[in-house]
Parts: C-alpha cells; sequence; structure tokens
C-alpha cells in the first residue's frame, strides 16, 4: 500500500498533539494513531478500494451536503424503543430518552473518557486492530485515535425494547466521528436500531462482543440525505452459541461505504449480515464484508441486494475465511443487484478463503436488468409497467428484508422500501 | 497406497487400471535426457538477449524489440498479489539458452535430429515420426491414416526440435512451424501480430518473456481453413537452472478453425526452475480456436523441493464477430502455478469459454484462472473452474468478468467449485465481477466442500481401496472440464487426476 499521502495538504491530518493522553482510552488511542501514520489514509490505489474511491472520506475539506426535508427521526417509534439521539455528532440530551432501564447500563464516551478505569478499556480498539491483520483499515483506525463521542452499553439480561440511536443532520458542513461500544454478557439480548443521515460526512465504528449465547439484533437505515458521505465499520467477536444479526438499508447518499468484520471465536455461533439498497443517479454505495470463522459448527449467511438506476454504482466485497480448526463450518454469501437502465453498475469480489475440509462454503453473484418474461406476465394481466416493475424490485429486495427476523420492524423496513418506490417512479 | 506391487487384484477391476495405479506411484516424466548442451552464460543482460537473437539468426527489427522489453522489464517489480509463496527467484542466477550441441546445425528434416532427441519424444509418448498416430492406435492397421493426426512442434529446452506433417499442412495453406523459423520465413505475419494481443509492457513476466524467449510454436490458419489435424506442441524442459520461455503466437483468419495442444513435462530437479511462457491467439472474423493444455511441470518432491515455477501469461483476443475462443486446461504440475488465460471479446456475438481443472497436492501451488472482458455486443462468456486441493497445497482460483458500458446483451456464466481433500491444505476463490450495463446478465457460483463422504462409502462398499475412491469421485467433479477435452487429452488427462492424487488420502 503506498503511504506518503496521510499529511499531504489535501487529507486529514493525523496529528499526534490532538490526540486524548489521559484516561483508560489514551493507549488504545497511541496504538491507534501509530497504525494511521503507518498505513497511510487509504488512497484510490489499493486494492481494497478498487472500487470505490476514498477520497472524500479522507480529505481535509468536507463537501457539503444540504438538509434533506424529510424528518426520519421517528420511523422505529412503533417499536417503542429508548431513544438516543445525536445532532450532527453531538449529543442531544432534550430530545433523548431517560437511559434508566434494568440490567442495561448505557454511558456515553465523551464522559466515560475521563475516568482513569472503565470496563470499555479492553474493548477499545480491539477489534480494529485485529481487523488490521488481512488488510490495513486506515480509516477505523483513525476514528479510535480521534473519537470523543458515541454510547458505550454493557447489557446483562434480555432487554425487551430496543435501543433506537437516532443520528440528525443540522449543519451542511458537519464532520462526524462516532465511537460505539458494545458489550453484550452470556445469554443477555439487545436490539439496536439506528437511522438518521448523522452528518455531512461520517466516519463511525461500532465494536460489539458477544458472549456465550448472547443475541445483537441490529437494524439500521441509513439516512436520505442526497449529499452525505458516509464510512462505517462494524467489528465483532463472537462467542459460543452467540447470534449476529445485522441488517442495513441505504437510500441514497453520494458515498456510502458499510465495512463488517466479524470474528466467529465461538463454537456453533451465528453471524448474519445482510442489507438492501436502492439507488438513483449520483449514488455510490459499498458494502464490504469479511467474516472469520475460527470455531467448530459456526455459521455465517451473507445477503445483499442492490437497486440501481442513473448511473449509480454498487460495489459489494465480501469474504468468508474458514480457519483450519473451524470444521463444520456452513457459510453462505449471495451478492445481487437489479440494473433498472444502462448506465448503472455493479462491482463485486465476493471471496473464499478456506482451510479447513469439512465446510460446505458458497457463494452466488448475479447482476442483470429486470426478467423481461416476468414483467410480461404481470403486464400482460393489466397490470400497469410501471406498477409491474415496482413489484418486481420489491420482490427482488424483500430477499435481503426477509433476513430480519422481528416481523413489525420488517414491516418498518418494507414500508420504507414501498415509499421510496412510490416517489421515485415516474 | 505404497508401491504398486502391493497392489491386490479385485474383482471388476481390470487390467488396465491395475497398470495405471501402478504407474502413477510417481512422476512419471522425472527422468532426464544426457546429453550435450550449448549454454549461454547465465544472467540476462542485453549481450544475452542480443546472443538469443544471434542465435536465431534474427532480423534487425526483432532484436530492437526484444532490447525494447529487457528495458523495460528492468523498471518492472514482480508482481505480488498472488496467493503463492516462493523464495526470492534470482533471475540473474538462471539461463536463459540451452540448446542441444546436435541442433547448432538445425537439422533440414526430422531424419537428421538427433536420435536421442527423438527418443526423448517418444519415451514421452509423443511420437515425432509422422506415420504414426496418438492414442495408442498406430498398431490398428484398419484405421484410415489420415484419421486423428496431430502434426507436433517438440521444443527441448530453448529451441524447437523438429516439426511433424508440416508438407501436409502446407498443402492446406496452414502454416506450423517453430516461432524462430516465422522469424525468419513470415516476417509480415509475426511482425503484424507479435506483441498485439500481449504487449510487451502486459506485464513482469511478459515482458521478461518478449526480451528472452528463445523459441516456441506459430500458427497461421488461412481465411475459410479447417486445419485438417490437431497441432500441437510439446514443451520439454531438460538442462538444469535453465528457464524456458517461449512464445506461442496462432493467427486465425477469417472463418477459420483450429485446435492446438500443449503439453509439458521435465525432469526432476532439487532446484526449482523457471518457465514464463507467453501464448497470444488472435482470432478473427467467423473463426474459431480451441486451445487445451495439460500442463504436468515437475510439481517438486512432496518435500517441497525443486519443481517449476510457471508464471504464464495467455491470451487471445477475439477481434471479429463471431469468433470463438475456447480454453482448457488441465494444471497438474508446477510447484507453483500464475497463469490466467483470458479472452478479449471484442468482436460483436464472440464468444470465450474457459474450462480448468487445477490439482495442488503436496507444496503445490497454484493461483489461476481467467478474464472475460466483453467489449463487443452480444458476446457469451463461460467458465468452469474445479480446484482441487491436497496434501498441503493451497489452490486460488482468481478471475475477473467485465462487462463494458458498450457489451449490450451480454452474457456470463461462471461456476467454481473447490474440492478439499485432507485439513492441511486451502481452496480460495477471489473473483472480481465488474457490471457495466444493464442488457448484460452475469451470474457467478461457487462452492467448496470436501469429498463426500456416502460417494466414497458407496465405492469402498464395492471393493475399490481409497484411492481408487477418491480417484473416481474426483474424476467425476472434474467431468465437466474432461468433457471439453479433445479425445487424446481427455484420456490422459483423467490419469493424470489420479497420478497427481497419490499420496493424498489415507
Amino acid at each position: 500500500m503506498s503511504f506518503p499521502e496521510q499529511n499531504s495538504a489535501e487529507n486529514l491530518e493525523i496529528k499526534e498533539s490532538a490526540l486524548v493522553t489521559a484516561g483508560w482510552s489514551a493507549e488504545a488511542r497511541k496504538d491507534a494513531f501509530e497504525r494511521t501514520m503507518k498505513s497511510g489514509l487509504p488512497t484510490a490505489r489499493d486494492e481494497y478500494w478498487k472500487y470505490t474511491n476514498p477520497k472524500s472520506l479522507t480529505s481535509k475539506i468536507v463537501e457539503k451536503a444540504p438538509l434533506s426535508k424529510d424528518k426520519e427521526g421517528g420511523m422505529f417509534t412503533g417499536a417503542n424503543p429508548i431513544k438516543i439521539v445525536f445532532v450532527d455528532g453531538k449529543f442531544a440530551p432534550e430530545k433523548s430518552d431517560d437511559l434508566d432501564v434494568s440490567g442495561l447500563s448505557v454511558e456515553r464516551l465523551s464522559i466515560i473518557n475521563k475516568l482513569n478505569l472503565h470496563w470499555a478499556k479492553d474493548l477499545y480498539g480491539r477489534y480494529e486492530k485485529l481487523s488490521q491483520v488481512s488488510v490495513p483499515r486506515p480509516l477505523a483506525a483513525y476514528n479510535t485515535a480521534y473519537a470523543d463521542e458515541g454510547v458505550v452499553i454493557n447489557v446483562s439480561e434480555r432487554i425487551e425494547r430496543p435501543i433506537n440511536i437516532i443520528y440528525e443532520h443540522a449543519d451542511e458542513y458537519s464532520d462526524v466521528i462516532l465511537r460505539h461500544i458494545i458489550k453484550i454478557d452470556d445469554n443477555a439480548e439487545l436490539t439496536l436500531l439506528e437511522n438518521g443521515p448523522a452528518a455531512a460526512r461520517l466516519n463511525q465504528v461500532m465494536e460489539v462482543k458477544l458472549s456465550d449465547g448472547a443475541k445483537f439484533n441490529h437494524i439500521r437505515v441509513l439516512g436520505r440525505d442526497h449529499e452525505r458521505r458516509t464510512a462505517t465499520h462494524i467489528f465483532g467477536e463472537l462467542g459460543k452459541e452467540a447470534k449476529f444479526k445485522s441488517f442495513t438499508l441505504t437510500v441514497n447518499g453520494v458515498l456510502t461505504r458499510n465495512e463488517c468484520f466479524l470474528n466467529i471465536n465461538g463454537d456453533d455461533a451465528a453471524a448474519h449480515i445482510s442489507g438492501a439498497c436502492i439507488g438513483d443517479g449520483d449514488f455510490h454505495h459499498d458494502d464490504t464484508v469479511f467474516i472469520t470463522h475460527d470455531a467448530v459448527g459456526s455459521e455465517s449467511r451473507q445477503v445483499f441486494k442492490k437497486v440501481l438506476r442513473n448511473g449509480a454504482t454498487g460495489v459489494f466485497q465480501g469474504k468468508i475465511l474458514v480457519k483450519p480448526n473451524a470444521q463444520k463450518t456452513d457459510g453462505y454469501q449471495i451478492s445481487q443487484s437489479l440494473l433498472l437502465d444502462e448506465d448503472s453498475q455493479f462491482l463485486a469480489k465476493p471471496e473464499l478463503e478456506i482451510y479447513a475440509d469439512d465446510v460446505a462454503c458458497s457463494h452466488g453473484s448475479t447482476s442483470g436488468a429486470i426478467d423481461e418474461e416476468a414483467l410480461f406476465y404481470l403486464t400482460s394481466r393489466g397490470i400497469s409497467k410501471q406498477i409491474a416493475i415496482d413489484m418486481l424490485t420489491m420482490a427482488f429486495l424483500a430477499e435481503a428484508v426477509e433476513e430480519i427476523e422481528n416481523i413489525k420492524l420488517k414491516q418498518v423496513i418494507l414500508d420504507l422500501l414501498t415509499n421510496w418506490l412510490d416517489r421515485h417512479s415516474s | 497406497m505404497g508401491a504398486g506391487e502391493t497392489l491386490q487384484v479385485k474383482e471388476g477391476v481390470d487390467q488396465e487400471t491395475i497398470d495405471a495405479v501402478r504407474e502413477v506411484s510417481t512422476y512419471k516424466y522425472g527422468w532426464d535426457t544426457d546429453i550435450e548442451m550449448e549454454y549461454a552464460p547465465k544472467g540476462v543482460n542485453e549481450d544475452i538477449v542480443k546472443l538469443i537473437s544471434e542465435k536465431n539468426s534474427e532480423p534487425e527489427w526483432m532484436t530492437s524489440w526484444r532490447l525494447g522489453a529487457l528495458e523495460r522489464w528492468k523498471k518492472m517489480t514482480e508482481p505480488k498479489w498472488a496467493m503463492v509463496e516462493y523464495p526470492e527467484i534470482d533471475f540473474q542466477d538462471q539461463y536463459y539458452y540451452a540448446r542441444p550441441k546436435s541442433m547448432v546445425e538445425k537439422p533440414k528434416s526430422l531424419e537428421e535430429v538427433d536420435p536421442k532427441l527423438l527418443a526423448t519424444y517418444e519415451k514421452l509418448g509423443i511420437p515425432l515420426k509422422e506415420q504414426m498416430i496418438l492414442a495408442g492406435v498406430e498398431d490398428n492397421a484398419d484405421t484410415p491414416s489420415n484419421d486423428r493426426k496431430v502434426a507436433v512442434d517438440a521444443v527441448f529446452d530453448s529451441v524447437s526440435v523438429g516439426t511433424t506433417f508440416q508438407s501436409e499442412l502446407k498443402k492446406a495453406g496452414v502454416i506450423f512451424c517453430s516461432i524462430s523459423e516465422a522469424i525468419k520465413e513470415y516476417p509480415d505475419l509475426v511482425q503484424k501480430y507479435l506483441g498485439s494481443v500481449v504487449p510487451v509492457s502486459d506485464n513482469f513476466y511478459a515482458t521478461l518473456n518478449s526480451a528472452v524467449f528463445s523459441d516456441g510454436s506459430f500458427v497461421y490458419i488461412p481465411p475459410g481453413v479447417r486445419c485438417p489435424m490437431e497441432l500441437s506442441t510439446y514443451f520439454r524442459i531438460n538442462a538444469e537452472n535453465t528457464g524456458q520461455f517461449e512464445r506461442t503466437l496462432i493467427i486465425a483468419d477469417k472463418g477459420s478453425y483450429v485446435s492446438y495442444l500443449e503439453g509439458c513435462t521435465a525432469p526432476k530437479r532439487d532446484t526449482a526452475q523457471l518457465h514464463a511462457a507467453v501464448v497470444e491467439i488472435v482470432v478473427e472474423e467467423d473463426a474459431e480456436v480451441k486451445y487445451s493444455t495439460v500442463q504436468n511441470w515437475f510439481p517438486g518432491d512432496e518435500h517441497g523441493n525443486g519443481g517449476i515455477y510457471n508464471f504464464v501469461t495467455k491470451r487471445a483476443d477475439c477481434r471479429g464477430d463471431r469468433s470463438k475462443v475456447m480454453w482448457t486446461q488441465v494444471e497438474t504440475g508446477s510447484a507453483v502455478t500464475w497463469k490466467y488465460p483470458s479472452c478479449i471479446l471484442r468482436g460483436n456475438e464472440s464468444q470465450g469459454e474457459f474450462y480448468s481443472i487445477a490439482i495442488a497436492n503436496n507444496h503445490q501451488q497454484a493461483d489461476t484462472g481467467t478474464k472475460m472482458l466483453h467489449l463487443g455486443k452480444n458476446t457469451k462468456s463461460r467458465i468452469v473452474s474445479k480446484g482441487i486441493s491436497a496434501g498441503v497445497a493451497q489452490n486460488t482460483y482468481r478471475g475477473q468478468v467485465n462487462m463494458h458500458p458498450r457489451a449490450k446483451n451480454s452474457r456470463n456464466y461462471t461456476q467454481c467449485d473447490s474440492l478439499l481433500i485432507g485439513d492441511k491444505c486451502g481452496a480460495h476463490t477471489v473473483p472480481y465481477i465488474e457490471v457495466k450495463n444493464n442488457s448484460s446478465r452475469v451470474e457467478h457460483e461457487a462452492t467448496t466442500s470436501k469429498v463426500d463422504d456416502d460417494q466414497l462409502f458407496y465405492c469402498r462398499q464395492r471393493g475399490m481401496d481409497e484411492e481408487e475412491a477418491v480417484a473416481l469421485v474426483v474424476n467425476g467433479f472434474c467431468k465437466d472440464v474432461l468433457q471439453a477435452l479433445p479425445m487424446e487429452f481427455a484420456m490422459e488427462a483423467q490419469q493424470l487426476v489420479a497420478i497427481s492424487l497419490e499420496g493424498s488420502v489415507g
């Protein structure tokens, strides 16, 4: 990887003097700073950024992102969630709910940062650092070094009410770094919902530790602001029989890069990562997933669906790594795109790297237009062409949405998609 | 299973199988020919390049083309992205030119070729006598003599020792000779096409090859001609510490057809040897080329010593409309394989196919696959790749499918399956899929699994030993690709599959 651009005038500054030097996180931050210096910020020449140009994510100047008229804050209200609201990366207590719930501890990074000791010390930067072994992820290391806000959650039992982090965007030039840490103890369970546009530019990292038997349901809807730029990372570790489920819906956004890096360290654990996206016009969406199986009998599933039109670009880079001891692994990966016109493109690199023999791993990737025969079938039954296209588009995306277990939440996502199609159908 | 002697005959196992299994215990082609050789000094520099050019009595333009390539190569760095590991190659510690002394004065016909050389090819099962017919039917007097003839160009270290059936091919207008001869005899054709598919600057190994290639085959099929027989080149590395750099150029003019076979072997040596070949294929309108390879270079011993480092650039340019190319490869040899036969589908309705079996056993490493570049409208491509890993080997499929915005209504289907035998080997899949228009359909499927226990059990129950059973299951796994091979090769390949997996079970 080429290096020397990290301190060029156009790029984000990586200054040692800007690091927090006191408190439990200081050591991890210093370490991450050195990692960032060593690898340099990503450039379009890096193999790992082959299909997505990271320039606007690493530039010093944040491009303007006009605010959307839509207010997306309350989309999950029906699920009666515990709300935590950030406006341009700043915590908004007046909009947030009371966080005093039994079995749940929610703190903010900006507050606990000053302490000398905190349980988060064991997790902060740990999985991000681990992820750097396969390929440098400098944006995540940069986040570890400089993040000063985010939620730090410890779940010790099964929590019925979901937590909903809402990201509002008020400043057209906001440049935000957020860092969340989530620790779910043995047999505990948490549902985390995220939605909203967050900022003109967002660099977000979430580190999740699932202990034995823990369960994590994650659903996020990346905000609708058209000009926003987002780079997110989810890092996680799964203990024995733990279950990790994450679904991401992306509609709009000029640049989105969602990375997910999971280590399955416990036997019989399962990780399901899925995503649906619809892109129209100046839209670039990149899902990059790396799942490592390092235990016996574990399962992973990646389901990604993209609908693209008017020159939108969809990218999928997925990898399943099966270590030599990870026998009886069941790995599945599918990435599909539906290209609604001639100008859109889909770029995929689905990889398998397998060192154990008693495994069943497969991946599939397809790309193509609307099935003419299906379209003919529907229109011959009196359905207008546009409605028929919408129906087929919904059917295509539904396979990814089906990955959501909770029926109510699934319906929220399906309604969102239907609305989007209604608005964008011409 | 150990030596062949311990084999017990079971009911239902015919003698042929027993012989085949007995024969395959070791690398069959590991012997060397004791023949006086002439070497150029070790290393690569301008003098060596000039020397190679001079030895081949090449015209001025060829020498400067080579020197240009050398200049470029000096500025290039070795590619490191493949999933293969090997000790640093000292490119100056290799011989770039070696030829049998008896070839100094090039023999005018096959009768004049050193009998030792002819014997070498005979031992390899490659008949260089024109009356012979391949595939073990040569004794059968009833076989019409024009049936299943194969013209062979035999390349021994750095030089071509002879090409069979030249006069018969000439009658059809087909030119089939060594490339060194073609440079002298058909300079216009060579100058027009050489480097037009794989440019001098293409990649590190191709550029090196452009500078130092010593021989190889040249094929030209004139418009409308269906080549009357299969053409074949047989490469043999014999000398120690010698790199083989051959260059093959195949031109199928409008509406022609040719099927081309390539085979390769090398003696057992403790030190690794370098092989960096370039194959260029030009396919004009309505023409079709079938290119089949059975690559059986010495893979190194079971501890990973020696073997061939096989860095090969193969590319076909389907220039004309409705042109077609089909790559079929059986990769069983070499310590390290780095090879991506590609198709540039430039003509409208052109087609590219790639069928591959890559077997890596013991310490072998293979990183192989294909590139399908769709540029023309209504182009089609199909990729079927079967990777088998055993021992502590690593086997990677690396491929690219690219649908250019212009390539409307194109189609690709890719299937790559990996089979793991044993728990110390690895199988990897690295496809790149780039779709830039919506009327094209691209499908990619890949699976990885181990040899199915139920299938093994079924075979064992019927009296096969474990190794035979695995060979049968693996042959079934490879069936799609084996069927795409010409008959002579299919038989050899099937046996090779069994040989390559020797010692991988139990």
